[in-house]
């Protein structure tokens, strides 16, 4: 076998790199995030399995057809939709150096995201006040818990959000800010995709049943 | 074997350019091609299933399903900027995993816990045997 | 006060919640808070609190929390070993009549601790630990990619350890087995607080455990020294990264399930209760794809440390690297496929069991080739015998026997027979000791030179290695008959009188295990009293094979003063075959993170939040929250999480390698 020799001037191999290069800052972060995303996408896997398995068991109380309102459903998506755009146009002004743009797009990213959860609030407020409580039948139970959870996510979206232009404000946009800034934006965007899972499986299939 | 070090040295290369590699961000018409697919791709199967404009649920049913992978696959490419390149590879190798157990496990878990209720006893026996 | 305001206060903890009445608590906590008392004024006397905070606690450096990690794993060794010696008396003692010397409701709680420590806090800590220790070691890097993360990860695991402790002394724990099957561990059948201590202990070492399985997978990622191709790194640092894809693709579910399970509790869902549409199968199916997976977790890092040390041990180069490799890919993918032989019987059909009988079968084949690569590499090897060794053929002799009964237990209509009987019991210990503890216990001989400078003491580990290994054979053995007889698990009294032999031989199997950890206690302290004569000045005691003997031992913070540029598998090796010279002049200032105490306080506050949800002490929770997302919020705004090690400090400590080694020749 020959042997891979990296000779330099006097012909010994190299066995080390005289000069240190450190990894900068943030080296395995977007790598990092990345996992995590994809650890929090089984979680929301095991959902959809819980759903999937138990989503039929209405014991004897309200199925998808009398809770579900579309119409509510498809502004609420919508609502994450356009933030989804805002938050790409954040991404835009920020590779343009451009502080205020991007703090605005930020907030307008942030008031969807409010929005999303406010309407998602009702709706469940609304389900309960006519009795159909997580408690009343495993599916409700799963169904709660679902969606709960990618709100739940939305929400902890937006307090990261809220820091991060408190952040970009302080401190301006510096390298790691962009860095958490681009987080943020896999984590979003992310949450997107769950949600496509949801109003297809859980509302529209949920409907047609 | 004597390219190894170049491969060394190429694996190295990337230290310096994370930064660059970090932002693969679209342009403004990426993200709005891919905004107005997903407006559509989330239209239609809404419209579908409000209007019952096809003639079985079944077949609606499939058809949201289909749309819902392609708008999947949408918001992975044009907002996740999803590539085979980015992270050499690894996010999509990730990626790729994450797909396969996510798959393995809601189709086991619905296949195992249908297969344990349709192996229930029927309830017209159960009640035969009071 | 009224109750009113106590219950306000303290939610449903009561005077009574103290487990006063049970005299074996009281006596062991007696015991316990002695020995803690005496801990804590030594520590205060000789002033070492600062030291520990600031050198231990706070540190970031993976080494330190390798370090802390075995630790802890060795510490709820001795609790969970406990557990299981009192099983062993009890089911001992009680025949013909007698009760035994415990009571249901203790014994349900000690077969349910022992079962949820030895996995969670004793295997996991050990193999985490030696993952954390060695891999950034092996690969040429400074630290992991997330040393913050790394911190905090290990103290979140401190923290379950802390909560399932404290169940111990304060209330009590699980009765329910160590997955805690609904409907059993539902409010209605399990109203106490045990349940609610199981839960909330794995949910916070779950976090700790995932958030560490990113941050070793990111490492390997991303950290590999100049050269080093992924076919070029060591077995060991390959079975971590599909160990740790493993821990992230699979800790999700468990997480998720728990907190199915606790809004059951909680909230009073419906998901796994057995009316209003509720299915209690269900937790069964999703906590096993979790389960199964975890298995492969503990198990594949001690397939990477038998193949270092067999290959270090044989003085020969892996046999097989590439189909080790593989063996390691495949197993890890198969084991997300074979959840279902836990429970064949719950009523699955034909086809259903028959897939997952048959995978499990097929999972044996790369787990056989690897057997076989590691007698190839002994084949014809010059092998020395020393003590991870001697481990290593233990573990290869035990491992096959308990594998063969796995493959028994995958045939469906036998598992129908065998399917918790104690035959059982005896298979998945004959594995997870055979293959998890004894590769922990080569692991430990094999690199704690490395961690700490001198080498363990050979006698007191030959001892101890006897005292398992014939206490393991003496008590698992008669398990496997008692099975095949019938006799199912967590039985807490007999009355067959003809049975009670094999329990007592089980027993002084047990004992002698008992000794065998003393032994091991005994060669930590004789190795330290005689450090001198053990100590390794060359970095390089066994003559092994790759990265981390080329640097000091201990290593410096910084690992490697200059970054190592590979050029063949066995990097280290290759470098002393070739004639590497150790750089002695160049020495430049090195990047390092800082340490840093948020990640103890974090985990302190979850604990304090999981303890209040616990007794439904609802402020102590809901203050920890908010208390926990403050601390974490704020740490954000810390930018400046590094330092330079200045050149001077580098060269200093280099050079004192260079007297030593010119004092070793």
């Amino acid at each position: 076998m020959t042997v891979a020799v990296n000779p330099t001037q006097t012909g010994e191999p190299v066995f080390y790199l005289a000069d240190e290069h450190p990894h900068p800052e943030g080296y395995s972060t977007s790598l990092g995030f990345w996992i995590y995303l994809m650890s929090d996408c089984l979680i929301f896997a095991i959902l959809f399995a819980t759903f999937g398995v138990l989503g039929g068991n209405y014991a004897a109380g309200p199925a998808p057809k009398d809770l579900f309102e579309l119409p509510l459903v498809a502004v609420n998506t919508s609502m994450l939709l356009l933030s989804s755009i805002t938050y790409g146009f954040a991404m835009l002004t920020m590779q343009q150096n451009k502080i205020g743009q991007t703090q605005m797009w930020l907030a307008i990213t942030g008031l969807f995201g409010a929005a999303f959860i406010g309407i998602e609030l009702s709706e469940f407020a609304h389900m309960i006040h006519e009795g159909a409580t997580p408690q009343r039948s495993a599916f409700l139970s799963a169904f709660f818990t679902l969606v709960g959870t990618h709100g739940l996510h939305v929400t902890c979206g937006l307090i990261w959000l809220v820091t991060l232009m408190v952040q970009v404000w302080k401190f301006g946009l510096i390298e790691a800010n962009r860095r958490r800034l681009m987080c943020l934006s896999m984590f979003w965007h992310f949450l997107d995709v769950v949600w496509i899972g949801v109003f297809t499986f859980v509302y529209l299939l949920g409907v047609l049943r | 074997m004597n390219t190894d070090t170049h491969a060394a040295h190429a694996d190295d290369h990337h230290h310096g350019d994370s930064h660059a590699q970090a932002h693969v961000h679209g342009s403004f018409s990426t993200y709005m091609l891919g905004f107005v697919l997903s407006v559509v791709l989330t239209a239609i199967p809404f419209w579908l299933v409000m209007s019952g404009a096809l003639p079985s649920k079944q077949i609606t049913a499939l058809v949201i399903m289909a749309f819902a992978v392609v708008q999947i696959v949408v918001h992975m490419i044009y907002f996740l900027h999803m590539n085979t390149t980015s992270e050499n590879g690894w996010s999509m190798m990730a990626l790729i995993f994450t797909i396969v157990m996510v798959v393995i496990a809601l189709s086991g878990s619905l296949w195992v816990m249908n297969h344990l209720n349709s192996n229930m006893m029927p309830i017209h026996q159960m009640t035969g045997m009071k | 006060m009224s109750p009113d305001v106590l219950k306000l206060i303290f939610g449903r903890l009561t005077f009574e919640s103290l487990p006063l009445h049970e005299p074996i608590v009281v006596a062991t906590f007696a015991v316990v808070a002695t020995g803690g008392l005496v801990m804590l004024a030594g520590l205060t006397y000789f002033r070492l609190w600062g030291y520990l905070w600031s050198e231990w606690f706070t540190s970031v450096d993976h080494k330190r929390i390798g370090i802390m990690y075995m630790i802890l794993g060795i510490v709820m060794l001795l609790r969970g070993f406990a557990d299981a010696l009192m099983m062993r008396l009890q089911q001992a003692l009680a025949f013909g009549g007698s009760e035994g010397y415990l009571n249901a409701h203790h014994y349900d709680q000690v077969f349910t601790a022992h079962g949820v420590i030895m996995i969670f806090f004793v295997a996991m800590p050990l193999v985490t630990g030696l993952m954390n220790f060695v891999v950034p070691l092996q690969i040429g890097a400074r630290d992991v990619s997330f040393p913050f993360l790394n911190n905090f990860s290990f103290w979140m695991t401190v923290g379950g350890a802390v909560l399932v402790m404290a169940s111990l002394f304060i209330g009590e724990f699980a009765r329910t087995g160590w997955l805690a099957y609904p409907p059993l561990s539902n409010i209605g059948y399990s109203p106490d607080v045990g349940v609610d201590y199981y839960i909330w202990g794995l949910q916070v070492a779950g976090v700790g455990t995932t958030l560490s399985g990113i941050n070793l997978i990111c490492t390997i990622v991303k950290l590999r020294c100049p050269g080093m191709t992924m076919m070029r790194m060591p077995v060991f640092t390959w079975t971590a990264l599909c160990t740790n894809v493993l821990i992230v693709a699979s800790f999700p579910v468990l997480t998720v399930v728990l907190a199915l399970l606790s809004l059951d509790r909680y909230v009073g869902t419906n998901f796994f209760t057995n009316d209003f549409g509720g299915s209690p199968m269900m937790y069964v199916n999703l906590i096993w794809i979790w389960g199964h997976p975890e298995v492969y977790i503990l198990v594949l890092p001690a397939f990477g440390i038998f193949s270092e040390v067999t290959s270090t041990f044989s003085g020969k180069r892996l046999f097989g690297y590439t189909s080790m490799v593989y063996a390691t890919v495949v197993i890890t993918i198969l084991s997300y496929l074979v959840w279902l032989h836990h429970f064949f019987t719950m009523g699955s059909g034909a086809s259903v069991n028959s897939f997952f009988g048959i995978t499990t079968m097929i999972i044996s084949i790369p787990t056989g080739a690897k057997m076989f690569n590691w007698l190839f590499t002994m084949y014809r090897g010059r092998i020395r015998f020393e003590l991870p060794m001697m481990w290593t053929i233990a573990f290869m002799l035990t491992f096959v026997l308990g594998g063969m009964t796995g493959v028994l237990l995958a045939v469906p209509p036998a598992d129908f027979v065998l399917h918790n009987s104690l035959f059982l019991i005896a298979h998945f210990h004959n594995v997870i000791i055979g293959g998890v503890v004894f590769g922990a216990f080569a692991g430990i001989g094999y690199w704690f030179p490395k961690a700490f400078g001198f080498k363990l003491d050979p006698f007191w580990g030959k001892l101890s290695f006897w005292f398992w290994v014939t206490g393991f054979y003496l008590a698992f053995m008669p398990l496997y008959v008692l099975g095949l007889m019938g006799v199912t698990r967590r039985l807490r009294v007999f009355d067959d009188p003809s049975l009670q032999i094999w329990f007592i031989v089980a027993g002084i199997g047990a004992f002698l295990v008992f000794l065998g950890i003393l032994s091991m206690l005994m060669q930590f302290a004789v190795s330290f009293l005689r450090r001198e004569q053990l100590k390794d000045v060359t970095g390089d005691p066994w003559d092994a094979r790759t990265l981390e003997w080329a640097t000091s031992s201990p290593p410096p913070a910084y690992n490697f003063a200059f970054t190592p540029v590979v050029h063949d598998n066995d990097a280290w090796w290759d470098m002393k075959r070739r004639g590497y010279q150790r750089p002695l002049l160049g020495f430049k200032p090195i990047h390092m993170p800082s340490s840093t105490g948020t990640g103890i306080i974090l985990a302190g506050f979850a604990t304090a939040m999981g303890f209040g949800l616990i007794w439904y002490i609802w402020w102590l929770a809901a203050a920890s929250f908010i208390a926990m997302l403050a601390v974490g919020i704020g740490h954000t705004f810390n930018y400046h999480r590094d330092f330079d090690i200045p050149a001077d400090d580098v060269i200093r400590t280099e050079d004192a390698r260079t007297k030593l080694l010119a004092g070793a020749k």
